[in-house]
């Protein structure tokens, strides 16, 4: 517990807080990746001691955000078979799909469960020979050695009644993505620590040097995110753009190599569309040729349902951090946790969540009062 | 005391080891299960006679009523039971509105395929409870149905108590300027459940802090002027956050809460983190939150300290006219933040 205590200690995130209001002469725009970094960042207030010069904007670091709402439709159509059971994290069940979400599908008589690991589906599938187990198998490179684990060990076991609904995506892609596009705002990255305790930051240099952009490697305490900013804003400010790494208890530079070996042996990469923001080359991972038995999309036959976004929901542009979440007009209106247009509302790492669970509604005194 | 975990199946009813239909039948069945099960447990002179209702004598002041239905699966978890959740619950309930409770109803729902030994132990606990709690559990109700139907054992308890002359609290009735007391660690109850019903494992148990609260409740009236405490709620369901809203909503005050001082064992602290769960919104079975006077918070406190349902009492905040009907919060480094209620269920975060 002493982890939790230190890095959220009360004085020495305001000395922090106070070294960056020093340093910082003119506006940057800083982009956390991470949703669970921007949860912390809004929750504990930590842009409240920031300078005013310093923007932080939120990035595409949901899994459950990104996830497409063509993939959350086929979800909801392998849920509802009889025979079925559909595992899934607890972030995904509320996830709006066309038109209802996983919780109505199991209201409706589909057996959908909340695991904690894909290795507790794996266990369901060894308990229930007869039923289809399939997993819900999303998330970054953070996620993704758990899902490989649980597929090598499904493969070894000849276990034939589990499956995965596969739909990873990657980080470096996703920034370049962001780097690229035309209304580029961000200015330095606080890359997120727990992609990087598994992938290593040994991808980052190049993109720092083509696009110009400080990378700084940050965890998700309230010092962890000053510690970040702090060497960011210092690169900055000196015209630097290098890759740093401000989260070294949990990370190094080549990453756990024998989880980046076992996601080589069941993934490679795809094209991968991401909710709201569109098709990014390579930007996702699908089963390789060994694994392609285990992939639910196939074995169910839903590969054909095409899906059309809402034009109402712009979290495309909160996950690109064109757009903060009460910017939207649809914001505590008639999007809210309980009516949500998109992802990004649900979501416990979703931007726009963060913004309406912990900060008062534009206009309102009543605050967030849904519920 | 009575062995909460042993209970032997009297003779009459080793026909049976399990529920079936006619236990609820209101034949022979029925009248053994009252016979051999319920009286032997909960045994009281109203109870006794088994008439279509109790008669009760009068008694001075108010009288205060409630009732809640009690549906936890699974039926046992460390710290307690379905049968304390029952009486406890109830109890607490009318020690918020300063009563003193007296009497409780219990009406079972069982599964058919229920063991009579779980029902056995549900009912000697829940008869521990009550003693240990001074209420009497004056009238019941059994009904089966069938398997697949209900999820082993539902419990309905109302209860009865008296209100003092001279105490009034009320969940309208907090003022700005009120100091906020919590009358102990959060979310204990809560994360119990959710450990065993999840199958997580964590290195120290967590407890369920299942407990009854009139005994605090008396402590602090004494310790206190009429009208001194203005409000009071156990925050169940929905935990502190949603017991701050309905009482800042009501009266219509703002509420500043200073995180870092809301007591959170380490335990619950570690789990909660793992599953993306925040103790703020996770449900307690023996806590209260105190709106208090702020002239006489001090002695309160003293006196929540020195109860030993109350042992880790703090002062976390107060009511404000800044924000009326806002629950905020201090955060440890210094900023302030929304705490907004929870929709429903929280959902474990995938990373």
């Amino acid at each position: 517990m002493k982890y939790l205590t230190e890095f959220r200690d009360g004085p020495a995130a305001r000395s922090l807080a106070a070294d960056i209001r020093r340093s910082v002469t003119r506006p940057w725009v800083l982009m956390e990746v991470c949703g669970g970094q921007t949860h912390s960042i809004i929750r504990n207030g930590i842009d409240q001691l920031l300078p005013p010069e310093l923007e932080l904007v939120h990035g595409p670091g949901c899994p459950v955000c990104v996830t497409p709402l063509e993939l959350i439709d086929k979800a909801l159509a392998i849920a509802a078979r009889p025979g079925v059971i559909f595992c899934s994290f607890g972030d995904m069940v509320r996830v709006p799909g066309s038109e209802k979400d996983l919780f109505r599908v199991k209201s409706e008589g589909g057996d959908v469960r909340i695991v904690y690991s894909p290795l507790d589906a794996l266990r369901l599938a060894r308990q229930f020979p007869d039923r289809e187990v399939v997993f819900f198998g999303i998330g970054f490179e953070t996620t993704a050695p758990a899902n490989a684990m649980a597929l090598h060990l499904a493969r070894r076991e000849g276990l034939r009644n589990f499956s995965m609904l596969v739909s990873h995506v990657l980080v470096p892609p996703a920034l370049e993505a962001i780097l690229s596009s035309p209304t580029r705002r961000v200015q330095g990255f606080l890359a997120a620590g727990h992609v990087c305790s598994v992938m290593g930051y040994w991808q980052y240099p190049p993109i720092a040097r083509q696009w110009s952009v400080p990378i700084v490697v940050t965890g998700f305490e309230p010092l962890d995110l000053l510690e970040g900013i702090r060497r960011a804003v210092r690169q900055l400010e000196a015209g630097r753009a290098e890759v740093e790494n401000a989260y070294p208890r949990a990370v190094t530079e080549e990453g756990n190599r024998p989880a980046q070996a076992l996601l080589a042996e069941v993934f490679e990469a795809t094209d991968r569309a991401w909710r709201g923001i569109g098709v990014i080359p390579k930007s996702g991972w699908r089963l390789t040729e060994a694994y392609r038995p285990f992939d639910a999309e196939a074995r169910f036959d839903v590969g054909a349902i095409r899906t059309v976004e809402p034009a109402r929901c712009r979290a495309g542009e909160v996950l690109q951090g064109t757009l903060k979440p009460h910017q939207c007009e649809a914001f505590g209106k008639e999007c809210t946790p309980r009516t949500p247009l998109g992802a990004t509302m649900v979501s416990s790492e979703g931007a726009c969540a963060a913004y309406y669970h912990y900060r008062p509604l534009p206009g309102a005194a009543g605050g967030g009062t849904d519920g | 005391m009575a062995d909460l975990e042993s209970w032997t199946c009297p003779l009459p009813l080793r026909d049976y080891p399990t529920i079936v239909l006619g236990h609820g039948g209101g034949g022979r069945l029925s009248a053994e299960l009252v016979e051999h099960v319920f009286l032997p447990a909960f045994g009281n002179p109203a109870l006794d006679a088994l008439g279509d209702a109790s008669v009760l004598p009068p008694a001075a002041g108010r009288l205060a009523f409630t009732t809640d239905s009690y549906v936890v699966r699974p039926l046992f978890f460390p710290g307690g039971s379905i049968g304390e959740l029952a009486v406890n619950g109830s109890v607490n309930d009318l020690a918020m509105r300063g009563a003193v409770p007296r009497y409780l109803s219990a009406g079972f729902i069982l599964e058919e395929g229920l063991p009579l030994d779980a029902l056995g132990r549900v009912v000697t606990r829940m008869a521990a409870a009550a003693r240990a709690a001074g209420v009497q559990i004056v009238t019941g109700d059994t009904k089966v149905v069938e398997r697949g139907h209900g999820d082993q054992c539902y419990i309905n308890t109302a209860g009865i108590g008296f209100i003092p002359d001279g105490v009034e609290i009320g969940p309208d009735r907090a003022r700005p300027g009120d100091l906020v007391l919590v009358s102990g660690t959060i979310g204990d109850h809560g994360m119990a459940i959710m450990s065993v019903r999840e199958g997580l494992a964590f290195e120290s148990p967590i407890v369920s802090d299942c407990q009854p609260l009139h005994g605090l409740v008396a402590a602090m009236l004494d310790a206190a002027p009429p009208g001194a405490i203005r409000a009071l709620r156990d925050p169940t369901r929905g935990g502190l956050a949603a017991a701050l809203h309905e009482i800042g909503g009501r009266s219509r005050v703002g509420v500043m809460v200073e995180e870092p001082r809301i007591p959170v064992t380490g335990p619950v602290q570690a789990a909660c983190e793992m599953l993306g769960l925040d103790p703020l919104h996770v449900a307690n079975e023996g806590k209260l939150v105190a709106i208090v006077d702020p002239a006489c918070a001090d002695r309160v406190l003293a006196a929540m300290r020195s109860h030993p349902a109350g042992r880790d009492a703090r002062l976390i905040g107060a009511m404000t006219a800044d924000h009326p009907g806002l629950l905020m919060a201090r955060t440890g480094i210094g900023a302030t933040r929304v705490i907004a209620p929870s929709l429903g269920e929280q959902l474990p975060r995938i990373c």
